[in-house]
């Protein structure tokens, strides 16, 4: 059982992140360390129809939306994928979180020519665990490094420098020799201008049972957010939309409590802060956003104006 | 009809600095504003403070200001990737070293926003938003919704900022404005050594212009070589593109750059 007593409680304190999860739970591979266990015969989560995604986007840009994030499952299985992200485009900078391996000449020649049209930036978040086919593959399932790779040195090609994303599956004391071999792997396949995130690994879905040794039990309490920087969780700047209502955010989608209604505003609760995964956005911060969205620093409303 | 010159990110370029005060002066301003980061990646970070204080330069805090003032560890600006981060560390642990006990104190005392009014237009400049001193508003990823959100949050008309190094201005429409005034301590990713700072105007309506100011930029080549600082931080200088620093850069802003 997880712990809950003194957990915290954290207001949506605006809308600045909007995430759909396009193709529910549904996804082509089905990594070993998958946070929503999607896979292809995952049915938790649906796909998203049009006119669902459509509400959901002109919703989020009454409220003042900053950023959209279509995520899944694998985006790319959705037949209208392509239609909703120049939807979203007209609203908000947009960003799909891919495995790339759907990424053919004809998605990455469309991705790039709506990436130029429009006014702000189109971001494609390429996921990659392991700089070598083995290491890669024994994660994410065999023939997956070659056909992501792929994918993402088409994109590179066409000048939409996609955002590598990794998990951390090592120590501390690797990460700068990791992340150089991820950068020339990248470099030597065509991603001249390597772009990388690295995740922390979640203790959620498959990934609870694939590492032992992840501690049990922890919540967030009061106490932890005495003096921390709020806009670094993103229940207080986040909701994720999904085809079986709005969650509080993308990693607690296996949770009931974590499901806040039908509509934004009915989602626009607070939110207690019961699961482990809430420790984990406490102590990294940002990890679910692209790198410059919420950084940790001083809140100017609190300081005195000049006039 | 009120005229203000907005600068920003000087981020140590004294000799930006003096060559863009000196085309303020010609100008007529009523006033002149920083928006912060004074120093960062160029030389002798002293030298910018008495320009800034014969000018009569009315300044803000900016995320670097703040850190050198509070002797935090680094710039906060959030950098996760070891080569950026190796960069500012260099950059930051140098300019602590080189800003003297009286101007990191004279930074700690600066505001972190100002509110003017001219003739009921409502003006709020600050260093990166409205809400917090080191958010990145980019033109690409800065939505006119949003930027809507922010003014009336703020209770403001018009917003000037800085932070992101890349100027902009958007229309929002109803005497609504956001301006991104740039950078005059490091060209903005274009090709070119020029740096920028822009005069805002206002009568009956708001008037942006975005001035170039090109400045000696090889003799602060040779200052940066003098004090050896990386020469990555000098290629910037001479040749107008971004080497560090990368990371926080959107995929639209990061594209059109060479690195």
């Amino acid at each position: 059982m997880e712990q809950v007593t003194s957990a915290a409680t954290v207001e949506l304190r605006h809308l600045d992140n909007l995430w759909i999860q396009v193709s529910g739970t549904r996804c082509n591979i089905a990594c070993r360390h998958c946070f929503n266990n999607s896979g292809p015969r995952a049915t938790a989560f649906g796909l998203m129809t049009f006119d669902t995604v459509n509400r959901a986007i002109a919703a989020a840009a009454a409220r003042g939306v900053r950023e959209i994030y279509f995520t899944g499952g694998e985006p790319f299985l959705h037949a209208q994928l392509l239609e909703m992200i120049t939807c979203a485009l007209t609203v908000a900078p947009t960003t799909v979180l891919t495995n790339g391996m759907l990424v053919s000449d004809r998605i990455a020649d469309s991705l790039a020519a709506l990436a130029s049209e429009a006014r702000y930036s189109l971001e494609v978040r390429v996921s990659l665990d392991g700089y070598t086919e083995q290491m890669n593959d024994a994660i994410r399932g065999r023939g997956v490094f070659r056909l992501a790779l792929a994918g993402a040195v088409r994109l590179a090609q066409r000048n939409l420098l996609p955002l590598i994303t990794i998990v951390r599956t090592w120590d501390d004391g690797d990460e700068l020799a990791m992340l150089a071999a991820f950068t020339r792997v990248l470099r030597e396949a065509g991603c001249d201008r390597p772009r990388i995130k690295v995740l922390p690994p979640l203790p959620l879905g498959r990934e609870l049972t694939r590492v032992a040794g992840l501690q049990r039990g922890e919540c967030v309490t009061t106490a932890m957010l005495e003096g921390f920087d709020r806009d670094l969780l993103m229940c207080s700047n986040s909701r994720l939309v999904t085809d079986r209502g709005i969650w509080v955010c993308p990693l607690l989608v296996e949770h009931q409590d974590a499901r806040l209604g039908t509509t934004l505003d009915e989602a626009a609760s607070s939110y207690e802060l019961q699961h482990q995964a809430c420790v984990t956005c406490w102590r990294y911060g940002t990890i679910c956003g692209n790198v410059s969205a919420h950084i940790e620093g001083p809140d100017i409303a609190a300081a005195p104006e000049a006039r | 009809m009120t005229r203000f010159a907005l600068i920003g990110g000087i981020y140590s370029n004294w000799r930006a600095l003096e060559t863009a005060l000196s085309d303020v002066a010609r100008r007529q301003v009523e006033a002149t504003f920083c928006l912060g980061d004074l120093g960062a990646f160029g030389p002798y970070p002293d030298r910018v403070f008495p320009l800034l204080e014969q000018a009569g330069v009315l300044c803000l805090q900016g995320n670097y200001d703040n850190s050198l003032a509070t002797g935090l560890a680094d710039c906060q600006c959030g950098y996760t990737d070891p080569r950026d981060n190796h960069f500012a560390r260099l950059s930051y642990d140098y300019t602590f070293r080189n800003t003297s006990p009286a101007h990191k104190a004279w930074l700690g005392a600066l505001p972190m926003s100002r509110r003017l009014d001219v003739n009921g237009t409502r003006l709020l400049l600050c260093h990166g938003s409205p809400r917090k001193i080191n958010e990145f508003l980019w033109e690409s990823t800065s939505p006119d919704g949003f930027l809507r959100y922010l003014l009336e949050d703020a209770d403001a008309d018009v917003l000037c900022v800085t932070h992101t190094g890349i100027k902009w201005h958007r229309d929002l429409g109803g005497g609504r404005h956001v301006v991104n005034v740039g950078a005059l301590g490091r060209p903005e990713n274009d090709g070119t050594p020029r740096v920028w700072y822009a005069l805002l105007t206002i009568g009956g309506t708001v008037h942006v212009e975005f001035v170039p100011v090109r400045y000696d930029h090889e003799a602060l080549a040779a200052d940066m070589h003098a004090e050896r600082l990386p020469g990555e931080f000098i290629e910037t200088i001479l040749s107008g593109w971004w080497t560090t620093c990368l990371e926080v850069l959107p995929q639209k802003e990061r594209a059109r750059g060479r690195f």
